[in-house]
C-alpha cells in the first residue's frame, strides 16, 4: 500500500467553526487548536493521516470559509490550496467538506461551490450530538444519493465518533474517484462561463477550469484574473459582456451565483432534514442575558474584573509553595559552595534567583489561560466582539480586528496571524499594528510582582484587581487614537464590514481548554529554559564582575568599627555600584530618570528588550546579587521596598514610590519588548518597515506617558 | 417596506432587496440571506449598534450602516423558524 510519499494528499474544506480541527485532530492524532469563535485557524497545516488498512495519505487541515469568493488572506489559502497554488505543494487528491450538521443548507453552498472543481469528495456531516439533541434526523442515504453518489458521513469529531467511516469514505473515494453532483447553470448563465473560459484559454494560451471561469464571472475581485495571467486590456470586454448576457437572462451577475446553488440545495434537502422532538437550544436565552442593553456591559466588566481577582487569589498559594520551594533549593545549593563565592552567587543570585523568580508567576498563567480558555471554548469570545464593536468602528477598525485585538491579550503573535482573516489589506496592517499594545501575559508578571510587592500591602487586595485590570486598559487606551489616526490619515482605510457569526453556547470541553493551557505553560517554562536563562546569566556576568579585591579593603578600611554584617553588605553594594553593568545603567540612567528610574531598573528595562519578562528576573538579580543564600523572594520584596536613593535631589526618598511603580508598570504596558514580536509583524506586513515603525512608536509613546505618569503623580503626592 | 435598519428588536420580515454589487450584501448572500428569506432583527447591542440578525437558523451580526441597503417587507407574514419545543 502506498505511503505519504507517494503523495495522496486530502484537503479539509468548510465553513469556519464546523470542527474541521477537531476533525483533523482525531483523524491524525495531532493537536490543532480549536475555538468555539470563526477563525481559529489561519494558515494551512499538514499531517498524516492513516485510512485504516494500512494507506496512508497526507491531510491538510486549513481555514473555514463562507464562500469561494474569497477576499481575506487566510481564506485566500484555501482556495490557493485547492488550486494547488501554493508552492511545493499538489492539488488535492481529494475534498473532505466538513458542514455544521444542524445547519446544512448554509454549510453545503460553499460544498456545492467546491463540487465545481470535479474533485472527489467526501461530505461530512459534523456535530451530529448537537443535530441529535435538537431532534433533527437526517438522512445521510438520501442526501449521498441526491448529491451524486458522494458518501456522506455523520460524525461527532470531539467525542470520536465516525472517525473509522470518514477514514474509509476517503480511501474509497479515492479508489473510486467520485466528484460530488454540480449545479445545473441555467442556459445563459452556461453559455457565459463557457464564453468566458474559451476567450481566456485563447488569451492565456492555458486551459481554463469551469470552476476558474466563475470565479471570473462570478467574483467582482481580480484574484483568479492575476493568476492564470489574464490581463484587465485582455478581459474587460469579454467579462462585460458575459455579464450582460447572465443580465439579460434575469439574474444580477453578482448575485447569480448564490441564487442558482442555493435553489439547487434546497431541492437537494428536500425530505433530508426532519425535525423531531428535541431540546430547544439555550443560546437565545443566555443572548438575552449577556448581551442585555444594560447587564450585557455590566456582565462583560464583571467578568473581566473577575478574571483577575480570580487568577490572584487562585494563585496565591501555589505561588508561595513555588517561592518556597526555590528559596529552599538555594539554601541546599549554597552552603557547600562557600568555598566557591562566584560559582555560589551564580548558582544562587544569577540562575535560580532569575529563572526562579519568574517560574513563581507560572501558577498566575496557568489560572489566566485556563480561564481565557473557557471563554473562547463557551462561544462568549464573539458577544465579546459584538458588545465592543461600537467602541472600535469610530476609529475605523473593523469588526473583525476584535478577534485579533483579543487574541493579543493572551500573546501578540497568534494575535497578528489572526488579522489574516480580515479582507482590506490597509484594515489589516492598521489592525496588525495596534495587537501589539494589548496586554499580552507577558507583561503580567511585572504587574503582578509590583501589585504584590507595593499596591497591595499599602492599599489592600481590593486595589491590586483594580489596577491590575486598569493595567490592561492602558494599551487598549492608546490603541483606539493611534488605529484612528491611522485609518483616518495615513491609509485612508475604507469603513470595514462587520459580518461575524454568533456562535451557539457550549460547555466548554475540558480536554481542549486544558490542552490551551497546557500549550501556554509549555511555552513559558521552555522560555524559562532559553531566553530567560541566558539573559539571567548575562546580567548576573555584568553585575558581579569586576571584582577587584581593592574595593573590599578600601570599604573595610574606611569602616574599622561597624559590625562584619554591615561591612559585607557595604562590600557588596559596593562591588555592585562599581560593575559593568552599574557602570553600564548609571551611563544610560540618565535617559529613564524623568520616569523615575534607578539605575537598577534602567538595566532591567534595557535587557527586557528582547523579551518583556525578562524584567522580573533581572530585578531579581540585581536586587540579591552578593546576597547569596539570603536572599530569598520575601527578601526580594522587602529588598525593593527597602530601595532608596542614595544621591541626587531625590536622595534618602524610596525609589519604587507609587509614581515610579505605576511609571514602571504604564512603560511597561506601552514598550515594544518582544523580538519574535517584531519579526512577525515584517512577516505579516511585507517588509522591516511596519515593525521598525512600530517598535520605534511604542517605545517613544512608552517613554512620554510614563514620565507623564511619574511627574503628575510625584507631584499629586 | 422598510431598510433593516429601521427595523425594532424581535420585529420579523422578509427581505425584499438588497444591493448585489456591495461586498457586505455579498457576504450575506454567500449566508443564505437572499430575497425572499425571512429574518429577524434579535437585538441591538447595548451601545445601539451593530445588530444581531437571525435567518436561515444562524445568528449573524450586521453594522446599522451596512443595514441600511437591506429592504425588509415587514407585512409578509413569514414566522422565522422558531426554535424547536420539547
Ligand atoms: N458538540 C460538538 N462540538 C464540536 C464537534 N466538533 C467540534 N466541536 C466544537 O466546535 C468548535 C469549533 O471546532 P474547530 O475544530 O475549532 O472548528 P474549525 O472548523 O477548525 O474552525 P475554524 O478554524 O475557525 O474554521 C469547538 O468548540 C469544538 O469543540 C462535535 O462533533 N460536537
Ligand atoms: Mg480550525
Amino acid at each position: 500500500m502506498s505511503t505519504p510519499d507517494a503523495g495522496l494528499l486530502v484537503a479539509l474544506v468548510g465553513n469556519p467553526n464546523t470542527g474541521k480541527s477537531t476533525l483533523f485532530n482525531a483523524l491524525t492524532g495531532l493537536r490543532q487548536r480549536v475555538g468555539n469563535y470563526p477563525g481559529v485557524t489561519v494558515a494551512r497545516k499538514s499531517g498524516t493521516c492513516d485510512l485504516g488498512d494500512g494507506q496512508k495519505v497526507e491531510l491538510v487541515d486549513l481555514p473555514g470559509l463562507y464562500s469561494l469568493a474569497a477576499a481575506s488572506p487566510d481564506e485566500q489559502v484555501v482556495i490557493d490550496a485547492l488550486a494547488g497554488n501554493i508552492a511545493g505543494d499538489r492539488r488535492p487528491d481529494a475534498v473532505v467538506l466538513v458542514a455544521d450538521a444542524t445547519n446544512l443548507l448554509r454549510n453545503l453552498f460553499l460544498a456545492s461551490q467546491v463540487a465545481e472543481l470535479g474533485r472527489p469528495v467526501v461530505l461530512v456531516l459534523n456535530q451530529a450530538d448537537v443535530a441529535k439533541e435538537q431532534g433533527l434526523r437526517i438522512d445521510a442515504e438520501l442526501l449521498s444519493r441526491r448529491l451524486g453518489g458522494v458518501p456522506v458521513v455523520l460524525t461527532s469529531a470531539w467525542k470520536g465518533e465516525g472517525i473509522a467511516d470518514v477514514r474509509r469514505a476517503i480511501a474509497r473515494v479515492l479508489a473510486q474517484r467520485t466528484p460530488m453532483k454540480r449545479v445545473a447553470w441555467p442556459a445563459n448563465i452556461a453559455a457565459a462561463l463557457a464564453d468566458v473560459a474559451v476567450t481566456a484559454a485563447a488569451d492565456t494560451g492555458k486551459e481554463v477550469a469551469a470552476a476558474d471561469a466563475q470565479r471570473l464571472l462570478f467574483d467582482g475581485n481580480a484574484t483568479t484574473a492575476d493568476r492564470i495571467g489574464w490581463t484587465l486590456a485582455q478581459r474587460e470586454k469579454t467579462l462585460r459582456s458575459a455579464r450582460d448576457r447572465v443580465r439579460n437572462s434575469g439574474y444580477n451577475p453578482m448575485a447569480a451565483e448564490p441564487l442558482v446553488h442555493y435553489a439547487h440545495l434546497r431541492v437537494a434537502l428536500e425530505g433530508v432534514v426532519t425535525e423531531g422532538m428535541g431540546k430547544a437550544g439555550r443560546t437565545a436565552a443566555v443572548d438575552g442575558l449577556l448581551l442585555h442593553r444594560i447587564l450585557g456591559p455590566i456582565l462583560f466588566a464583571g467578568i473581566m474584573l473577575g478574571l483577575f481577582a480570580s487568577v490572584f487569589w487562585l494563585a496565591k498559594f501555589p505561588m508561595e509553595w513555588i517561592q518556597s520551594g526555590v528559596d529552599a533549593f538555594k539554601g541546599v545549593v549554597a552552603p557547600p559552595l562557600d568555598a566557591y563565592p562566584m560559582l555560589q552567587s551564580l548558582l544562587t543570585d544569577g540562575i535560580i534567583g532569575g529563572v526562579g523568580a519568574f517560574l513563581a508567576f507560572l501558577p498566575q498563567i496557568l489560572i489566566l489561560f485556563l480561564f481565557v480558555g473557557i471563554l473562547e471554548d463557551s462561544g462568549y469570545m464573539a458577544r465579546a466582539a459584538f458588545i465592543m464593536d461600537r467602541l472600535f468602528s469610530w476609529c475605523g477598525l473593523n469588526g473583525k480586528s476584535f478577534v485579533p485585538m483579543l487574541s493579543g491579550f493572551a500573546c501578540a503573535i497568534p494575535g497578528l496571524l489572526s488579522t489574516r482573516t480580515i479582507e482590506d489589506p490597509k484594515a489589516r496592517l492598521a489592525t496588525a499594528f495596534v495587537v501589539p499594545f494589548m496586554s499580552c501575559s507577558a507583561r503580567f508578571p511585572i504587574y503582578a510582582l509590583m501589585c504584590a510587592a507595593f499596591i497591595g500591602p499599602l492599599y489592600g487586595p481590593g486595589w491590586e484587581s483594580v489596577v491590575m485590570v486598569g493595567m490592561h486598559c492602558v494599551g487598549l487606551f492608546f490603541a483606539v487614537p493611534t488605529a484612528f489616526v491611522l485609518t483616518r490619515f495615513v491609509l485612508k482605510v475604507k469603513p470595514q464590514p462587520f459580518v461575524l457569526e454568533l456562535p451557539r453556547y457550549q460547555m466548554p470541553k475540558p480536554r481542549d481548554v486544558l490542552w490551551r493551557m497546557w500549550q501556554n505553560a509549555a511555552e513559558f517554562v521552555s522560555k524559562a529554559g532559553t531566553v530567560i536563562f541566558a539573559i539571567t546569566i548575562i546580567v548576573w556576568a555584568l553585575s558581579y564582575f569586576p571584582r577587584d579585591a581593592a574595593v573590599a579593603d578600601r570599604i573595610k578600611a574606611a569602616n574599622p568599627a561597624a559590625s562584619e554584617e554591615v561591612v559585607k553588605a557595604k562590600v557588596q553594594a559596593a562591588y555592585v555600584e562599581q560593575s559593568y553593568m552599574g557602570r553600564f545603567g548609571k551611563a544610560v540612567q540618565p535617559v529613564f530618570d524623568p520616569l523615575g528610574f534607578d539605575w537598577k531598573i534602567t538595566v532591567g528595562v534595557l535587557a527586557s528588550f528582547p523579551a518583556r519578562e525578562v524584567i522580573v528576573s533581572t530585578l531579581g538579580v540585581t536586587y540579591s546579587v552578593g546576597e547569596g543564600a539570603k536572599a530569598d523572594s520575601q527578601h526580594l520584596r522587602q529588598a525593593m521596598q527597602d530601595a532608596k536613593w542614595s544621591e541626587g535631589p531625590r536622595a534618602g526618598r524610596p525609589i519604587f514610590s507609587l509614581a515610579a511603580v505605576l511609571a514602571l508598570m504604564v512603560f511597561f504596558a506601552l514598550c515594544s519588548q518582544c523580538g519574535p514580536t517584531i519579526a512577525t509583524l515584517a512577516q505579516e506586513t511585507g517588509g522591516w518597515k511596519w515593525a521598525a515603525g512600530s517598535f520605534f512608536y511604542m517605545t517613544a509613546l512608552a517613554w512620554v506617558v510614563s514620565t507623564l505618569v511619574y511627574q503628575v503623580v510625584i507631584r499629586l503626592l | 417596506m422598510t431598510p433593516l435598519s429601521q427595523l425594532l428588536p424581535g420585529q420579523f420580515g422578509k427581505l425584499a432587496s438588497l444591493n448585489p454589487e456591495r461586498g457586505v450584501d455579498q457576504r450575506l448572500m454567500a449566508l443564505g440571506l437572499l430575497p425572499g428569506m425571512a429574518l429577524k432583527l434579535i437585538r441591538k447591542a447595548p451601545l445601539g449598534d451593530p445588530l444581531a440578525i437571525e435567518f436561515g437558523g444562524q445568528v449573524v451580526s450586521l453594522r446599522l450602516a451596512e443595514a441600511e441597503n437591506l429592504i425588509v417587507d415587514v407585512s409578509a407574514d413569514c414566522p422565522i423558524q422558531r426554535p424547536r419545543q420539547p
